[in-house]
């Protein structure tokens, strides 16, 4: 990979969006606008990943992201092999850094990595020379997930500078929060996070973002909704009592959305609890964009295969209708 | 026995006799025999020219873990016993957290036999006193046999790895110890406010996506403490103090003569949190490293004498053992052969400790609280010293360590300060370089 002085570059890793500026991130969301196209072809293939190996070391249990990613990987034309946890010399007490190093003994390029673990991805990327793409690591970081929602925002509203995010729900053990947060803030936007208080982290200030206690707060004061699910082990946790009590205090219903502004829209990150912390007349409605956000997701996961393997982004619409 | 030893020219420092000046030093039959201007010593006497050098009271150690029985890949007796006289420690107290842990007589007397047996063989390091659990198995519920400990060596009781949770069991040991005059060592934490986590709580904790430990974890179980020995009258001695509310509570429970006394590391006076970015395995221990307002904190209760003990918590692992994820790799660094060095770097260069002081606080006052028989030069006392260079520079290398382990935040610190002779009852056990 060439350094073109920019600063556009991606380095070898995707790991986060804390450590990319917000040229890059922009980069990466124009860099994906072209390839949105590929999906709606008849023939949903193009040869820029050509004769690339990667490998899907899935460490964790995902059906979205693992299969967006796919999608992305096989539209290019790249070869993938999917591991996981389970079946897997992992299970026979192999260590993640043995794992990868046995991986990288067979040539390959990329290692797309979901890990329950936090540093996971960072730890995979200081060891080995390919490049190691972040699926989600523990409560750390989901740098796609923040950027096909970043993708999204965008599409809606034409810039991100100067919205109002506010991000509602179980902050505490959420990657896809912290993600959305440094991506939306390098990007100009204003953030809220709002939930229990015994799900908000502590020093969640310090990364920019103002809290909010009562939910209706954050529907009035927001151009964005971002809901995330609740994960029912939470419960047992006792983080919050019930299903019933967090949809009574913090669900997202109609009757709660009719303070907000008439273009508010709602972003989830999947999958959803309908009726915990979504009511399906709000997931199903005019305001919610979830379906596009997939849609995006895989757009957005070729940009970082592509500019990860080198790619420019300003040939990435010529990319991908030349047959290389 | 071994042959006279005198020491030359030296800067003698020996805060248990107010003593700070070039003075000889005559060793005989094991112990101090004399320290004055111009000693001619006896003609078979070694000599060694120790000018420019500090002689001191070997330095103590109430905390390191040397994982044998159970985990000999880490550190075992021989070699935890090098490493500390390799960092100028003459004496340790061997924490009882092995595999069978030291809750019965049979496993104190095997610490302490180990040590003497590789002593006997001219493989010897610092002495080691075995510390005896607390409770059966470390389990937390049922008392061991402490008097049977105390007779096999143990010198004070602790559940140190887990904490003592139980305050009904707290109160009884607290009680019972006052027979046998020993200590009760306590990991002050709340293993349920802790909620499985694995470094400070607070901002960079969640930046990082890390399960949080509260500083009220250690501070509910210091108070708690404090008011039981109180109570019972009893020595609770509070280990690697690392919040500022433990601080304050201890200062308080001294002034109102509660015997409670604290130790701090010098990981824990020379780092904050933020050593833990990058996801650095090597500066996950528990507790965890705190925040800066803290670390100034314990800094201050180690000034005030608030916190009047330095001990290390040496927690060898092996290098696979910490080269994993954050969450699955374990607590706990190695010290020993750092310790004086960041500390004079920490303390004393920064203008906060006299070198006097800092050797009350790594000697005389560990063995002056916890009734060791050491931390003076005062003749007739055993010949346990410490010859060091207080000004030389040098880089930590972990692999020059005498350890078995190698898992320290403080790889390729330059510090100042470096041992070059630890002496045990009279016999050089360490030499190191100009």
């Amino acid at each position: 990979m060439t350094d073109n002085g920019e600063g556009l570059r991606l380095g070898k890793d995707l790991v986060g969006l804390k450590d990319l500026s917000r040229e890059q991130i922009l980069g990466i969301l124009d860099t994906a606008e072209p390839f949105k196209e590929i999906s709606e072809r008849p023939i949903k293939k193009v040869p820029i990943l050509r004769g690339q190996t990667i490998v899907n070391l899935f460490m964790e249990p995902s059906t979205r992201t693992r299969i967006s990613f796919e999608f992305a990987e096989k539209r290019l034309s790249a070869d993938t092999v999917n591991i996981s946890s389970s079946g897997s010399s992992v299970q026979k007490g192999e260590s993640l850094v043995d794992t990868a190093r046995n991986l990288e003994a067979m040539r390959i390029h990329m290692v797309v990595v979901r890990h329950g673990s936090s540093g996971a991805a960072r730890f995979l990327a200081d060891r080995i020379p390919s490049n190691v793409i972040n699926a989600g690591d523990g409560q750390h970081a989901h740098p796609t997930q923040a950027l096909l929602d970043l993708l999204t925002i965008r599409d809606r509203f034409g810039d991100i500078e100067g919205r109002r995010v506010c991000i509602v729900g179980d902050i505490q053990h959420s990657r896809v929060a912290r993600s959305n947060i440094w991506g939306l803030l390098k990007c100009g936007a204003e953030v809220a996070v709002c939930g229990p208080k015994t799900l908000i982290p502590a020093g969640i200030e310090d990364l920019g973002v103002q809290v909010f206690g009562r939910v209706e707060e954050g529907i009035e004061w927001c151009d964005v909704l971002y809901v995330l699910r609740l994960q029912l082990e939470r419960m047992q946790g006792g983080y919050v009592p019930s299903l019933r009590e967090y949809n009574r205090v913090f669900g997202i219903s109609s009757s709660r959305l009719q303070q907000a502004a008439s273009d508010m829209i709602v972003l989830h990150p999947g999958p959803i609890n309908r009726g915990v912390e979504i009511d399906s007349a709000v997931a199903n409605g005019p305001r919610s964009v979830i379906l596009p956000q997939v849609t995006n997701g895989v757009a957005v996961r070729m940009a970082v295969l592509y500019l990860l393997a080198g790619g420019q982004p300003e040939f990435a619409e010529s990319a991908k209708g030349e047959d290389k | 026995m071994t042959r006279p030893l005198l020491l030359t020219g030296g800067r003698v420092i020996d805060p248990s006799t107010n003593t700070d000046a070039e003075l000889d030093l005559l060793v005989v039959d094991e112990r101090v025999m004399a320290v004055e201007q111009g000693i001619s010593g006896p003609d078979d006497a070694v000599r060694i020219s120790v000018e420019g050098l500090v002689v001191a009271p070997g330095l103590i150690d109430v905390h390191v873990h040397f994982r044998e029985p159970g985990g000999e890949h880490k550190e075992t007796i021989r070699t935890g016993a090098k490493a500390a006289a390799a960092g100028g420690f003459t004496t340790v107290w061997a924490m009882p957290n092995t595999d069978p842990p030291l809750d019965d007589p049979a496993a104190v007397g095997y610490v302490r036999e180990e040590a003497r047996r590789w002593a006997r063989k001219g493989e010897g390091g610092a002495r080691v006193s075995p510390v005896g659990a607390a409770s059966k198995g470390l389990a937390g519920e049922q008392m061991t046999e402490i008097g049977g400990l105390v007779e096999a060596g143990a010198v004070a009781v602790t559940d140190d790895g887990y904490p003592i949770a139980d305050p009904l069991l707290m109160r009884r040991l607290l009680e019972y110890t006052q027979r046998f005059d020993i200590p009760v060592l306590q990991h002050a934490e709340d293993m349920a406010l802790t909620a499985a986590g694995v470094m400070n709580e607070g901002a960079v904790a969640t930046e990082l996506g890390l399960r949080g430990i509260p500083n009220v974890s250690e501070a509910a179980v210091v108070a708690r403490d404090m008011f039981l020995a109180e109570l019972t009258g009893g020595h609770v001695h509070i280990q690697h103090i690392s919040t500022r509310e433990a601080v304050g509570l201890i200062a308080r429970g001294r002034e109102r003569g509660v015997r409670i006394t604290a130790e701090v590391t010098p990981h824990h006076i020379a780092l904050t949190e933020e050593a833990v970015r990058g996801y650095r395995t090597e500066a996950k221990m528990n507790p965890p490293l705190r925040t800066e307002q803290d670390r100034l904190a314990i800094r201050q209760g180690l000034i005030d004498g608030v916190i009047g003990i330095i001990a290390t918590d040496h927690a060898p692992h092996h290098y696979e053992e910490k080269e994993r994820e954050f969450d699955d790799a374990p607590f706990g660094i190695v010290g020993l052969e750092t310790a004086l060095s960041v500390c004079v770097t920490e303390l004393v260069s920064t203008g906060d400790l006299t070198l006097s002081q800092l050797i009350d606080r790594m000697s005389c006052a560990p063995a002056r609280t916890m009734g060791i028989d050491g931390g003076t030069l005062q003749p007739g006392s055993p010949a346990d010293i410490v010859v060091f260079d207080p000004d030389v520079k040098w880089s930590v290398d972990p692999g020059q360590f005498h350890s078995k382990s190698q898992n320290t935040p403080f790889v390729g610190k330059e510090v100042r300060g470096r041992v070059r002779w630890t002496i045990v009852a009279g016999e050089i056990r360490y030499e190191g370089e100009a």
